[in-house]
């Protein structure tokens, strides 16, 4: 399956790119991981391709990333649109300190929007 | 994310629990803060276990003994603070407030067998009057759009929208001066 996992650095984004890259490794699916700039976050995208790399790197598993400039939400969906991808993947949300499920703006953006199917990891 | 607003008004001083009342089925409902017993615990386990799914938001609480138990060892932690409404031995009711920064955040679950007897509004009123006295000065919660029973309580109560934006809206609530507080 043709797959693309969005991260923006977030905690949620990474735990989405350990578990999404696992899954890669298993089911040989074509994995496009697109780094998106998520204003909430302070991580530099150098500091998440690194985190990227090392994780693909972690589980023998080859994949081709990229950098999406402009609004995170929107550039995912068009890219998972238009290049013909199957799935588009993103963290799941954050957590308050009640234990609440707090999904971003990103996420929420692409579950409205997306014509594509959308997995949110939890 | 933008810092929350507050209102510079300061709420209703709501009295601090325990407190007794008779709720809208003639059931006889004591609040008091949570005593951190065993006991309590347990009973406290033994009603989130019997919540019905349909009535979580956002994931809580969750749906799993051994999750219930982790979740409530976080929220029941000694920087918290909790109000339990009971029936006889059995909890009816559970609000909780967990520090977060300057603030605490505010959720508070009613078991289905005892909705739409008055029992939140007295038992979030209890917590706040609980919190005001332990020196909380903000308090700010989240809930789904779509509950208006739930938005109208906490209006009611006095929290006011900060953040209508997101999914969930966000409502907030102050308690206390800066310099009142504790």
């Amino acid at each position: 399956m043709k797959v693309l996992l969005g991260i923006g650095g977030s905690d949620d984004s990474i735990r989405a790119l350990e578990k999404t890259v696992e899954r890669t490794a298993d089911a040989g699916d074509d994995l496009t991981i697109a780094v998106v700039d998520n204003p909430a976050v302070e991580r530099s995208r150098e500091d998440i391709e690194t985190t990227v790399g090392d994780v693909l790197g972690d589980h023998g598993v080859d994949a081709t990333v990229l950098r999406l400039d402009g609004d995170p939400g929107s550039a995912l969906v068009d890219l998972a649109e238009n290049e013909g991808f199957e799935q588009l993947v993103l963290g799941g949300g954050q957590r308050s300190p009640m234990g609440k499920i707090q999904i971003g703006n990103i996420a929420e953006f692409v579950l409205l929007n997306s014509h594509v199917t959308v997995t949110l990891v939890r | 994310m933008s810092p929350r607003t507050y209102s510079e008004a300061v709420a209703d001083p709501y009295e601090a629990p325990p407190l007794s009342f008779t709720d809208g089925d003639n059931r006889t409902i004591e609040l008091r803060a949570y005593d951190g017993s065993d006991e309590e615990l347990e009973a406290l386990v033994e009603m989130y276990d019997a919540f019905d799914p349909s009535d979580r938001a956002q994931g809580i609480p969750p749906g799993r003994e051994d999750r219930i138990r982790d979740w409530l060892d976080n929220i029941l932690g000694d920087d918290c603070l909790n109000v339990v409404a009971w029936s006889d031995d059995e909890v009816a009711g559970h609000a909780t407030l967990v520090p977060d920064g300057d603030a605490y955040e505010l959720a508070i679950f009613v078991h289905q067998d005892y909705q739409r007897a008055g029992i939140g509004t007295r038992l979030i009123k209890a917590l706040l009057g609980h919190g005001r006295e332990s020196g909380v000065e903000k308090v700010w919660l989240t809930v789904e759009r779509w509950n208006r029973a739930a938005v109208g309580l906490y209006k009611t109560v006095g929290f006011e929208t900060s953040d209508a934006e997101s999914f969930e809206l966000e409502m907030t609530i102050r308690l206390s001066e800066p310099d009142e507080a504790a």
